[in-house]
């Protein structure tokens, strides 16, 4: 190869910057160009900061109470990740139950599509008359939220197995259970970890929908605090917190699938 | 030997139907060990159902399927490895690991099949291209490794449902090559369901040749080409041409 010919071509770091950015960089700009035109806003119209906080408020809040937000954020963060991992632990089981089990599919399927019309925020208060103030109640909230598209996800992910796989395998000697390990389980992961990715995204509303209903701590208790101070910053702080933690679990849910599921990764 | 004792597969009166469709009547014939046997007739008259009857996935509404004279559907699924049309790899699995498969659904560690399934791979072409996901693998390429997993099976019958079907036709003449020479060292006995006359006269001993829907026999040829011969020799040969005519003839085309 010439030498003009190398330098034309990047190498593979470059390559990297470049997919990241054009990945990341459009919704970034979009955020950027919302907050200043936000700040522009409310310094022109000059609205009262318990009405509408600026940006650049919210940002003072949140160093100058950076060790409470701290504190209540890691009171709904342990609620949100407790919660999370046994909506994952049980909506797994539920669904692994309801696939092997035709009696159960056929009792439990309709019950549990049903349940859905249930607002499972209106069960928060109940949830705190018979589980307390503390963790738990918060725990049951989260884990309502996320057992749903979990269960769905691997109730239908599951199911949607090619049955030519399944012929197959049958005349490749394989026991029921090995059609479950070997096709049926590694297919459905990509439709449990798209269940999964929903239920992260719910995780972090749902602790705080929990604390609304009762509570002593958490961003959800200060929120309400701050709101009845009229601190709209703190309020706003709060938010940015618990928005923060929602983004952070769905990461982490996608990063676990990309790893696991490397042969699932569609194209860009 | 007498007749009975070789006969690998046997039907007898197999009927089939789906609701009002009759999708095949009266099918009768027999396999010998190591005998390859192609059967050639229009979409719809049978083909892959005639196949899942001798699999043992379905049960024939009349007649009976014996496979070494067991007719249970359980035995004969242990004594027939099919290959779909659809090379069916798993996308998850690395083309050893799937070439594997069968070995491991019957409890061999994952290494130990592995090593099962090397050499293999370097007989019949496939060395260097172990690792590789299915992804990476061109059409023929997933083919050649979903016949190794067939292979692998150790099963002595091999049903092959259009296998090549999917494949252009130059790939596909290389596949065929590649098929005659792995029975060559392999030897199976093979039922190779096909839409291709071709395919079937150059692969097989016998052809049967089946009627649209309902599925029934119509003709049988008796194919005994040279097989050492190259294959532009042989389609072009007087015998060959006698033969597919009597094909097509059957197949009323």
């Amino acid at each position: 190869m010439n030498e003009e010919a190398t330098d034309l071509t990047p190498t593979q770091s470059e390559k990297n910057v470049r997919r990241i950015v054009g990945r990341f960089g459009p919704p970034a700009l979009v955020v950027v160009f919302t907050i200043a035109l936000w700040e522009i806003v409310i310094q022109i119209l000059d609205v009262p900061t318990y009405i509408w906080a600026p940006p650049s408020l919210i940002a003072q809040t949140v160093q100058e109470r950076l060790p409470e937000l701290l504190h209540h954020g890691g009171v709904t963060l342990m609620e949100t990740l407790v919660g999370f991992f046994f909506a994952v632990f049980f909506g797994l089981a539920f669904g692994l139950l309801l696939h092997f089990s035709t009696m159960a599919r056929r009792a439990l399927y309709p019950l549990l599509i049903a349940s859905q019309s249930i607002p499972t925020v209106v069960l928060a208060p109940v949830f705190v008359l018979v589980l307390g103030f503390g963790l738990w109640p918060k725990v049951a909230v989260v884990g309502l939220f996320c057992f749903f598209p979990i269960v769905v996800g691997t109730i239908d992910g599951l199911s949607s197995v090619d049955r030519e796989y399944i012929r197959m395998m049958l005349t490749l000697d394989a026991t029921r259970m090995g059609i479950f390990r070997r096709v049926e389980f590694p297919s459905a992961l990509p439709q449990i970890f798209t269940g999964t990715r929903v239920a992260a995204t719910y995780a972090a509303i749902g602790a705080v929908f929990g604390e609304w209903a009762g509570s002593q701590s958490g961003l959800g208790w200060q929120m309400l605090q701050a709101k009845g101070r009229l601190d709209t910053a703190l309020v706003f702080a709060d938010i940015v917190f618990i928005t923060v933690m929602a983004l952070a679990l769905f990461g982490a849910v996608s990063l676990v699938e990309r790893l696991t599921i490397p042969w699932a990764r569609k194209g860009g | 030997m007498t007749a009975l004792a070789t006969a690998a597969i046997e039907l007898r009166g197999v009927h089939q139907r789906f609701g009002e469709v009759v999708a095949l009547a009266n099918v009768d014939f027999t396999v010998n060990r190591h005998e390859r046997l192609g059967i050639v007739g229009p979409s719809g008259c049978g083909k892959s159902t005639l196949l899942s009857e001798i699999a043992g996935l379905i049960q024939p509404d009349e007649g009976t399927v014996a496979i070494d004279g067991a007719t249970t559907p359980r035995e004969r699924l242990r004594r027939c490895a099919l290959m779909p049309q659809r090379d069916l790899l798993l996308p998850w699995r690395a083309a050893i690991d799937n070439a594997a498969i069968a070995l491991e659904n019957r409890g061999m560690k994952n290494a130990r099949a592995r090593e099962r399934a090397r050499p293999l791979f370097e007989r019949f072409g496939l060395a260097q291209f172990e690792e590789r996901m299915p992804a990476e693998l061109s059409g023929g390429m997933r083919q050649r490794v979903a016949f190794l997993r067939t292979l692998m099976a150790e099963k002595d019958i091999l049903l092959l449902d259009e296998p090549f079907a999917a494949l252009d036709s130059i790939t596909r003449s290389g596949m065929q090559e590649w098929l005659l020479s792995a029975l060559e060292q392999e030897p199976r006995t093979v039922l190779l369901v096909t839409h291709d006359v071709d395919e079937a006269l150059l692969l097989t001993h016998r052809v049967i040749v089946m009627s649209a829907r309902p599925g029934r026999i119509v003709r049988t040829l008796e194919t005994d080409l040279p097989r050492d011969r190259p294959r532009r020799e042989l389609v072009t040969s007087p015998q060959f041409a006698a033969l597919k005519e009597s094909a097509l003839e059957a197949l009323e085309l």
